[in-house]
Parts: structure tokens; C-alpha cells; sequence
């Protein structure tokens, strides 16, 4: 059935020769692919298959750009024709600066991935770490950061993001990092939220008292007992809001408060310079950078949701197997009798393995997250 | 029993009410700190190396900025429950007057574009979850995706090739032809309203055919979001039990699903509509930008170029309280049409 290459587990748990830990992770790398199934799997699969793509051209971008980022010139000395159709020498045309479009799409996708990569480490360390210290400590702290954050969260994110990069960019200047930070200011209270809302349910549980009686320390029992359970459901939020961040990173480049043409290539700066060649007819330099934006959002998206539909319990259907049940023995069968008609069990029909699961497929609650500029 | 639900109505708007305050409190002041964390005071930012150090320091003090911060915090709120934001420092006009000038275009842009979002996203979301799990579902849901994924100022780019330049069918740019909109007297900035207060269905109608792309484009992204939303809240009204019980009195499945699963199902769309305001904002800059639609968005983009601080946090205060007061006029109309949310 699965169609990932993934190492397959057996059921048994057979501890691999070798490093254990790496096998380890590819199976939780692996476990939701296996799980999937339907428009689930068909999603994941999409979405996996287009972010790969675009992580394999960001990473050989060198290699499959035919032009630098910033080149108007060729190895001749020649300067590009401004606003060349697509043709031989230049596959997606040229711009008004003269840049080769088709370059600047490839190594946009180098920046985009950059940018994003930064701008989730920052705000997945942040909004984790104070999502753990406040659902965990409590008191002043917790009601001090969750009304900072719902304040922030209130703020258009693209609104938040503008001023960030606004006031960072008088501070050190654009670039990739100035960028990421702006975006991470937006995520941050998404994370926390999520955070927070798990720790505090986490930490009444029994396993974090008795860890309390046996004397851990708090950090201890923060980062060791609460931070892996809550850690969970980060996964799906995090590729939904990298999706996001590529449209606010975008967002920022259209608007001109993104990274500069000198510095990189960037999706939205070129849509930005795009625009005015509409009134002439000029396609080429808008389509593909703004296709590429398309592509990488919407691959991060299935993927999000794809895992979503695997992995959140509140959501999943399970693949219906069937099972046969044994025969029963006449012991077994005499005791069968004095149970009443309705809590015997099902017997010889398919049972669905996510039991409950599909009774509580999708709520709504699940959806409230995404509304971040675009 | 009666009364005793108009009680708690009454507590639930109080409470609700009440913390409004401190609410808005926190989203002030975290506007005032960024927008002081920034180097140097907002006179030197904007119109340094304009001007001789004597009158950077006249204007400063002018305006207020040799004061302590505290006082400047005091100023910067009780200044707000005056409405007074201050004079903006580049074009020394006040910044109400940029909401009342310019607010009137995004007011336009944002309503039109959430009426087109509501007349295809509901319908498309009840069609989606009434048919789940079937071809038509998953084609919806991929309509959904892609409005998603497609950034606003990309989908203008590609309705401006489409339907101004190759189709000719509409103007691409502005909010009318430049000729109409010197004719037009500004009464009330909103241009279709003065349009037709003027008495000037020419001008009405222009304003109408530049307002469509904009408006369409701003649309279709909210119209995937809702559509999601309302898809998921009527794939689970038509699960619960009084659906099912509906059903076993021998109710017709046309009337199941139009009289007691549709209607219930939007009331938690109500909800959600509250946090759409800040993508609609949001997303509303982008527009502006795109099709040169002279807003809030524009404006705003316009201040944050010439450095003028002190007509940056102007406009995001007032958007801020924008949003802040949306919400909480969603929260009041949801918790009357929906006893639950009092709970």
C-alpha cells in the first residue's frame, strides 16, 4: 500500500543494527505517510513531492540558474536585452532591469527557503520556550505574556511584519535575517498559544506529579517531560505557517521593506516591478515568479493538512481493515450469553481500527489558525 | 427562565465589554514601545538634513519629543480617547484627516470584497460539505487551496493582464478615470457615495467598473478561507444528533439540510469572521498597492517611505482599534444569536 521509501517497521520493534536513534526518527518521519490514506495521503504526498522540488532548487539553485540573481551582463560582456520574451537564451524572458527572469525565480526559491527556515527556528524557540514558562510557571508571567501575545495576535499580521521590518531595517539594514525576524514577530503568538494550551493541561497530569514528588527540578521537568509531549502538535503548524510565511515574506518584498535586488532574489520584489509592465502587455516577468510562489505555498499547505488529517486524533480516519474473529469456544460462548445484547462486541464485520476517531472527524476549532497575510 | 438568560446576556456583554479595555491598553502600548525602540526621534528620522539643527529642535519641541517617555506615553493615550493622533511631521496634517480622506476608498474596497467573499464562499462551503468526500468536494477544496496560495497583489497581476489589458474589458488601475474624479465634489470621500449624491451615473458607474478587480481579487482570497470554515461547521452540524433525530422523524433530506444544518452551521462562521478583519486588512494593503487604489494601505506605505513616525503609528493605531472593535462587535452580535458562546 505505502508508497514512500521509507524503512518499513515491523510491528515487533526489532532494534536495528547501527545507530537506532537515526532509524528512530526516519520511522517518525515515515509514520505518517504509512498512517495516511485517501485525500489524506493524496495530499501529503502533493504537497511532500512540491516542497522537495523547491528544496532541491534552492539547495542546486547555482547549478540550475542559468545567471546570477543580480547578472544583466553575459560571460561576453554583452548586456541583456531589457524586457526580452522568453526564448532560447533566456527561457522566461528578461525583466526591465534587465535580469534573467528564469534565474531569478531559481534563486528566489533559495531566499524563500532561507528566509522561512530562519524565521521558524526563531519563532519556534521563542514561542515554545515562553509557551513552556508560561503554561508551566504560571501566576503574573503567564497572564503578563498570554496578554502580549493575544495583543500581537490581534495586529494584520502583514501590518506587524511592515513595521518590524521597518524599524529592524533602521537598525541593521535588509536582508534574509532582518526579514526572518520580521516574520518571526508574527508566528511567535500562534506557537505560544498552542504551547502554553498544552502545558497547562500537560502539567496536571499524574506522570509530571510524580516527577515533582521524586524532586525534579522545574526545568527539569519542563523540558524533559512537558516539552516532548507538548511538542506534538507543533509538526502541522509549523509547515501551515511556513506556507503563511511565504506569502508574508511576499507581502514584504511587494511593499519594498523585504530583501533588496542586490542582496538576493526575492519572489515579491519582482512581482512588485512586475506590475507596471502589465499596462504594456509584459506577462513573463510576473507569471513565473508569482507561479513559483503558488507552487511553494500551496505544497506546504497539502502537506500541513495532509499531516493534519494523519496526525491529529481529533481529525483522522483510519483505514478500515478487516479482521476476522475466531471462533469462540463453548466456554466462551455460555459467558457471551450473560452479557447483555448491547455491550457484545462486533463480531466478523470490518471494524474501523481509529475506533472513535470518525465520529469526531473535523471540528472547527482546528481551523481558526490561519489568517495571516497572503 | 427568561430571565434568567437576559441576566447572563447582560453579564456576558459586560464582561466582554470591560475587557475590551485592558485589551486595548496592551495593543497601545506595545504600538508606542516599537515604534520608540526605532533610532532617533521621529522629527530628525523624517526631515533630517532638511533642516538647520535650530529648527529640527524648535520642531521637536514643538511636537513634544524633548519630553520624557512617560509623558509622551500619557499624551499618546489620552490623546487617543480625545481622537487626536497627532500632526504628521513631513506634511504637518493632522492624521485623522488621512482616515477621513483616504478611509473612505479602503471602506469601499474592504465591504465590496467581503460581499463578493460571502456570496462565493458560503455557497461554495455548504456545496463542498453537503457533497463531502466526492470529486466535486476535492475540487473545491483545491479552489480553496489556491486562493489561498495565490498573494493578492499576484492574482490582481494576472486579472489586470487579463481583463484590462488583453480583454480590455475594465480599467486596471485607480479608483475612476482621472477626468471623472476631479469632476466628482468629495462630500463624503467614499466616491460611488458622491457619485451619486452628485447625481452622476456616469461617474457612478466608472467608479463601479474600477472598483470590480480590486474588489474580486481581495474577494477570492477571504472567499477560500471562508469556504473552508463553513465546509468543516456544516460537515459537523450534519453529524449531530438533533440532524439524526431530525432525519428519524421522517424530515425530507432537502429540508434537513436547508432548515436545521445550514442555518446552524454558519452561526460559528459568525465567530470566525471577527478574526478575518486583520486578513481583510491586511490583505487590503497588498490590493491598494496593486491597483494604485489611493487608501489607508497606500498612505500607509507612503508615510513608511518618507520616515514619518508619528503618521505610521497613527494608522496602525487606528487599524489596530479597527480590528480590536470588530471583534468585539462579533463577540456581542454571536453571543445574541447564539446562546451558547454565553457559557
Amino acid at each position: 500500500m505505502a508508497t514512500v521509501t521509507q524503512p518499513m517497521p515491523g510491528p515487533g520493534r526489532t532494534p536495528v543494527k547501527g545507530s537506532t536513534r537515526v532509524v528512530r526518527l526516519l520511522r517518525g518521519i515515515a509514520r505518517p505517510y504509512r498512517n495516511s490514506h485517501g485525500v489524506g495521503r493524496f495530499m501529503l504526498v502533493t504537497g511532500t513531492v512540491l516542497v522537495v522540488l523547491m528544496l532541491l532548487t534552492a539547495v542546486f539553485a547555482p547549478l540550475i540558474a542559468t545567471f546570477g540573481f543580480s547578472q544583466v551582463a553575459g560571460a561576453d560582456g554583452q548586456r541583456f536585452m531589457n524586457h526580452a520574451e522568453p526564448g532560447a537564451e533566456h527561457i522566461f524572458g528578461t525583466t526591465t532591469q534587465g535580469f534573467d527572469v528564469f534565474s531569478r525565480v531559481v534563486w528566489g526559491a533559495r531566499t524563500a527557503v532561507t528566509v522561512v527556515l530562519l524565521a521558524l527556528a526563531f519563532s519556534l524557540f521563542l514561542g515554545v520556550l515562553l509557551g513552556l514558562i508560561a503554561g508551566f510557571v504560571g501566576r503574573w508571567v503567564d497572564r503578563v505574556l498570554v496578554m502580549v501575545m493575544d495583543a500581537l495576535f490581534a495586529l494584520p499580521a502583514l501590518l506587524l511584519a511592515i513595521v518590524v521590518a521597518f524599524l529592524l531595517s533602521e537598525y541593521v539594514g535588509g536582508g534574509a535575517s532582518t526579514a526572518a525576524l520580521a516574520i518571526t514577530a508574527v508566528y511567535v503568538p500562534q506557537y505560544f498559544r498552542v504551547v502554553r494550551a498544552a502545558t497547562v493541561s500537560a502539567k496536571e497530569q499524574t506522570y509530571v506529579e510524580a516527577a515533582r514528588a521524586m524532586g525534579a527540578r522545574p526545568a527539569t521537568i519542563m523540558f524533559r517531560y512537558l516539552l516532548t509531549n507538548v511538542i506534538q502538535s507543533v509538526p502541522v503548524i509549523a509547515t501551515l505557517n511556513a506556507a503563511d510565511a511565504i506569502l508574508t515574506l511576499a507581502g514584504l518584498g511587494f511593499l519594498g521593506y523585504g530583501i533588496q535586488p542586490t542582496e538576493a532574489a526575492e519572489w515579491g520584489y519582482d512581482l512588485q516591478r512586475a506590475v507596471s509592465d502589465t499596462g504594456a502587455g509584459i506577462w513573463w516577468t510576473g507569471l513565473y515568479p508569482g507561479l513559483a510562489i503558488v507552487l511553494l505555498v500551496m505544497g506546504l499547505t497539502l502537506m500541513g493538512e495532509g499531516l493534519n488529517e494523519t496526525m491529529n486524533p481529533a481529525i483522522r480516519v483510519r483505514r478500515l481493515i478487516p479482521i476476522s474473529m475466531p471462533e469462540l469456544t463453548a466456554a466462551q460462548r455460555t459467558k457471551a450469553a450473560q452479557v447483555p445484547e448491547r455491550d457484545r462486541p462486533g463480531q466478523d464485520r470490518p471494524v474501523d481500527t481509529g475506533g472513535e476517531d470518525r465520529n469526531s472527524r473535523e471540528p472547527g476549532s482546528g481551523e481558526t489558525g490561519k489568517g495571516g497575510a497572503a | 427562565m427568561s430571565t434568567r438568560t437576559a441576566g447572563s446576556l447582560r453579564t456576558y456583554l459586560i464582561t466582554r465589554v470591560v475587557l475590551f479595555v485592558p485589551q486595548v491598553l496592551v495593543i497601545l502600548t506595545i504600538v508606542f514601545v516599537l515604534m520608540r525602540v526605532a533610532p532617533g526621534d521621529p522629527v530628525t528620522v523624517a526631515l533630517g538634513g532638511q533642516r538647520s539643527p535650530e529648527q529640527l529642535a524648535q520642531l521637536r519641541a514643538a511636537a513634544g519629543y524633548d519630553r520624557s517617555i512617560f509623558v509622551q506615553y500619557w499624551e499618546y493615550i489620552s490623546g487617543i480617547v480625545r481622537f487626536d493622533l497627532g500632526t504628521t511631521i513631513v506634511d504637518s496634517r493632522p492624521v485623522t484627516q488621512i482616515f477621513k480622506v483616504n478611509g473612505g476608498a479602503t471602506l469601499t474596497l474592504t465591504s465590496s470584497a467581503l460581499v463578493i467573499a460571502l456570496l462565493i464562499g458560503v455557497p461554495l462551503g455548504l456545496i463542498a460539505g453537503r457533497v463531502r468526500d466526492t470529486g466535486l468536494d476535492a475540487g473545491l477544496r483545491v479552489f480553496g487551496i489556491l486562493t489561498y496560495a495565490a498573494p493578492v497583489f499576484f492574482l490582481g497581476l494576472i486579472f489586470q493582464l487579463v481583463f484590462a489589458r488583453n480583454l480590455g474589458w475594465l480599467p486596471s488601475s485607480s479608483q475612476a478615470s482621472p477626468l471623472v474624479l476631479a469632476r466628482v465634489p468629495s462630500e463624503t470621500n467614499i466616491f460611488l457615495v458622491d457619485a451619486l449624491l452628485a447625481g452622476d451615473s456616469a461617474a457612478f458607474w466608472n467608479g463601479v467598473q474600477h472598483l470590480i478587480l480590486p474588489a474580486l481579487t481581495l474577494g477570492l482570497l477571504l472567499s477560500g478561507v471562508f469556504m473552508r470554515i463553513v465546509r468543516i461547521n456544516l460537515i459537523q452540524t450534519l453529524r449531530s444528533d438533533y440532524v439524526e433525530a431530525a432525519r428519524a422523524r421522517g424530515v425530507s433530506e432537502g429540508n434537513v439540510v436547508i432548515r436545521h444544518a445550514f442555518r446552524n452551521a454558519l452561526v460559528p462562521f459568525v465567530t470566525i469572521l471577527g478574526l478575518q478583519v486583520a486578513l481583510l486588512l491586511g490583505g487590503a494593503i497588498l490590493t491598494e498597492q496593486t491597483f494604485n487604489w489611493n487608501g489607508i494601505g497606500s498612505q500607509l506605505v507612503r508615510y513608511l517611505d518618507s520616515r514619518d513616525y508619528v503618521a505610521v503609528q497613527g494608522i496602525i493605531t487606528l487599524v489596530a482599534l479597527a480590528v480590536v472593535t470588530a471583534s468585539l462587535l462579533i463577540d456581542i452580535i454571536n453571543a445574541i444569536i447564539d446562546p451558547r458562546v454565553r457559557y
